[in-house]
């Protein structure tokens, strides 16, 4: 069971790295806002599954909550300020 | 038993969120690349973590698994929702011509 979770770990993390890809190379300032979104995802997903790897769910779940609230904080403040203020910046 | 089902559900969780990520670097502008994103992400996530509460058992900690879950659901399409406003009303528009 450990060399299964060992092999989504890693597919997880390769698809981190995909999401990288679209947040270096995105064309608009709003590509890279979706990217990040998508890669905090994959980390509350990430925390969840090392603590379940280390038999320690009870203190990595609250390392991943903490996450997942403060990357809804963090998007929505950005979002907000992207739209007052218009992509004039590609 | 539970392991089994475990591992089905992480597979199925795996596989929505490789599409996801074929999904964004494929398409071409900002509201497909969201639209692939936003939907498969929840729905992969959900699935992982699902997985990973079903291994856990039937503890406390399954239940905070079951939070978090609830919080991804509820929280990924409100920052979708959010960017992509923001980038309508800054002045991007879908882009009408095919992808060659």
């Amino acid at each position: 069971m450990s060399s299964f979770f060992l092999a989504v770990f890693t597919a997880l993390v390769t698809l981190m790295l995909v999401y990288l890809y679209r947040v270096v190379r995105g064309p608009s300032i709003f590509d890279r806002v979706l990217g990040l979104n998508g890669i905090s995802t994959k980390a509350i997903v990430l925390l969840v599954l090392i603590g379940t790897m280390f038999e320690r769910v009870d203190m990595f779940i609250d390392i991943s909550t903490g996450y997942a609230l403060l990357n809804l904080v963090g998007a929505l403040a950005i979002a907000k300020f992207l739209e007052e203020r218009g992509a004039s910046q590609k | 038993m539970t392991t089994g089902a475990a591992v089905f559900l992480i597979t199925v969780g795996m596989f929505f969120l490789i599409v996801g990520s074929i999904g964004i670097l494929r398409l071409p502008d900002v509201f497909s690349r969201a639209h692939a994103l936003s939907l498969t992400d929840s729905l992969g996530a959900f699935f992982v973590l699902a997985g990973l509460a079903v291994y856990e058992g039937l503890t406390i900690n399954c239940l905070r698994i079951v939070v978090v879950m609830l919080l991804i659901y509820l929280m990924n399409p409100v920052i979708s929702h959010a960017t992509l406003r923001a980038a309508y009303r800054s002045g991007l528009r879908p882009s009408e011509e095919e992808e060659k």
